[in-house]
C-alpha cells in the first residue's frame, strides 16, 4: 500500500517539475518538439535509476559507518558525471543506434537538478531500498510523462497568435503554471 | 561597475539567460527564504569563479567541466556546513534547494564561459554582477508571492537566532480577495516568473525600438 502511495504521489501530486521544480531548464528548453522530449525523458530514467541505486548504496554502506554524512553532495555530483559519461561510452560502443539518438541528451543531463534532486531526496526521505527503488523510477517517469504531454501542448501553442512581450517563454510558464495547477488538484 | 551593471540587466541570469530557475522557483515564496538564497549563490559564484579563474591555466580542455564541477560542490559542502552549524532553521528550510546550487546552470556556466577566459578581477566581478542580478529578481519574486499569498513581508524570522530581532512587516489589502493563496503555491510561482519575463521582455522591446 505505502508503495503504490510513494508512486501515485511521485508521479502525480508531488511530480517532480511541477511541485518540486526540479528539471525545468530541460523542461522549457528542450521541450519544443515532441521526440526530444521523450528521448530526453528516457535518458533522465535511465541515468535517475542508476544512479539512485548506486548513490543510495554508497550512503549507507560508506558515508553513514565513517560518518562523513556532509560529503554526500560532493560525493553525488561524481557518481552522477561519472555514470553518465560511462554510459555514454557504452552506449557507444554496444548499442550504436540508441547512442545516435541518445547522445544529445546525455550530456545535459549531468547538469540537470532532477537527477541530483531525486538522488538526494531518497536521502532526506529515509527511504529503503524498495521505497527508493518505486520512488526513483516513478518520479523520473513523472518528469517524462510531464515534459511529453507539455511539448505536445507548445506545439500547439506557438501556432497560435500571442502578445509580442509574452511569445517564447513567458507563455510556457504560464501554460505550466496552468499545469501545476490541475496536477495538484486546485481547480 | 560595467561589469555588475551587465550581470544585472543584459545578462541577467534568469530573465535573459532563463538559467537557475529550479530554486528561483521553489523558494521564493517568501521574502526571507529569496534573499538568502541569491546571497548563497552570489557567495559561491564569486567564490567559483575566483578559484577557476587562478586555475584555469593549469586545467586542460578535457577536464575542465569534472573539474570545475569539483570545485563548485566542495564550495556548496562548505555553505551548507556553515548554515547547518549557524542558522540550522534556515538551513531545514531550504532543504535540498540549497546542494542543488551545485547543478544551478550560473555557477557552472559563468566558470566556463567567463572564469575560464578572464583574469581574476574581471571574473570576481562578473561573478558578483550575475549573483546581484539572480538575487534582485529573486527578492522581486519572493516580494510579489509573499504579499499577494500571505500579505506579510518577512524579512528576518528565520535568521534571528543571529541577527537577535525578528521583523516581519504586516500588509493589509481590507479586501475579501486577499491573501490569494495560489501565490503559495507552484502555479503562483508559475504565474509570477511568466508576468516577471513578459515585463521585462516588454521593457527591453520598447528600448531597442526607440534606439533604433
Amino acid at each position: 500500500m505505502n508503495l503504490i502511495n510513494i508512486c501515485l504521489t511521485a508521479l502525480l501530486t508531488e511530480n517532480v517539475v511541477l511541485t518540486k521544480f526540479l528539471g525545468i531548464c530541460p523542461f522549457i528548453g528542450t521541450s519544443k518538439k515532441r521526440s526530444n522530449a521523450i528521448y530526453m525523458g528516457i535518458s533522465v530514467m535511465l541515468v535517475v535509476t542508476l544512479s539512485s541505486i548506486i548513490t543510495w548504496c554508497l550512503y549507507k554502506y560508506l558515508l553513514v559507518p565513517t560518518e562523513t554524512e556532509y560529503l554526500k553532495t560532493v560525493l553525488f555530483i561524481l557518481v552522477i558525471a561519472s555514470l553518465v559519461q560511462l554510459l555514454e561510452i557504452l552506449l557507444k560502443k554496444y548499442l550504436n543506434k540508441i547512442h545516435q539518438v541518445l547522445g544529445l541528451y546525455l550530456p545535459l543531463i549531468t547538469t540537470n537538478c532532477a537527477v541530483l534532486g531525486i538522488v538526494l531526496l531518497n536521502i532526506t526521505n529515509n527511504y529503503s531500498f524498495v521505497e527508493m527503488l518505486v520512488y526513483s523510477i516513478s518520479s523520473s517517469l513523472g518528469f517524462t510523462f510531464v515534459i511529453y504531454l507539455f511539448s505536445s501542448m507548445r506545439e500547439k501553442i506557438d501556432k497560435n497568435d500571442i502578445p509580442a512581450s509574452f511569445k517564447g517563454h513567458p507563455i510556457a510558464l504560464l501554460t505550466a503554471a496552468i499545469m501545476a495547477l490541475l496536477f495538484a488538484r486546485y481547480l | 561597475m560595467k561589469r555588475i551593471i551587465n550581470g544585472i540587466v543584459n545578462e541577467n541570469p534568469v530573465l535573459v539567460l532563463l538559467l537557475g530557475l529550479c530554486s528561483a522557483l521553489a523558494i521564493t515564496n517568501n521574502f526571507e527564504n529569496s534573499y538568502i538564497m541569491g546571497i548563497c549563490v552570489t557567495i559561491v559564484l564569486i567564490c567559483s569563479n575566483l578559484i577557476v579563474s587562478l586555475i584555469s591555466k593549469y586545467v586542460t580542455k578535457n577536464v575542465e567541466i569534472p573539474v570545475y564541477i569539483l570545485i563548485i560542490s566542495t564550495l556548496v559542502t562548505v555553505l551548507e556546513i556553515l548554515l547547518k552549524e549557524y542558522v540550522n532553521p534556515l538551513y531545514k528550510v531550504l532543504g535540498i534547494y540549497l546542494p542543488l546550487i551545485v547543478v544551478n546552470c550560473i555557477v557552472l556556466g559563468r566558470a566556463l564561459s567567463v572564469a575560464s577566459k578572464e583574469n581574476v578581477k574581471n571574473s570576481v566581478l562578473d561573478g558578483l554582477g550575475v549573483g546581484l542580478g539572480y538575487t534582485v529578481v529573486l527578492m522581486v519574486l519572493g516580494l510579489i508571492r509573499e504579499v499577494l499569498g500571505n500579505e506579510t513581508i518577512t524579512i528576518m524570522k528565520e535568521i534571528s537566532n543571529i541577527t537577535h530581532h525578528e521583523i516581519i512587516l504586516k500588509i493589509n489589502f481590507h479586501s475579501d480577495l486577499f491573501p490569494i493563496n495560489i501565490f503559495n503555491k507552484p502555479a503562483g510561482a508559475f504565474i509570477t516568473l511568466a508576468c516577471l519575463l513578459a515585463l521585462f521582455n516588454y521593457i527591453r522591446g520598447g528600448n531597442k525600438n526607440e534606439s533604433n
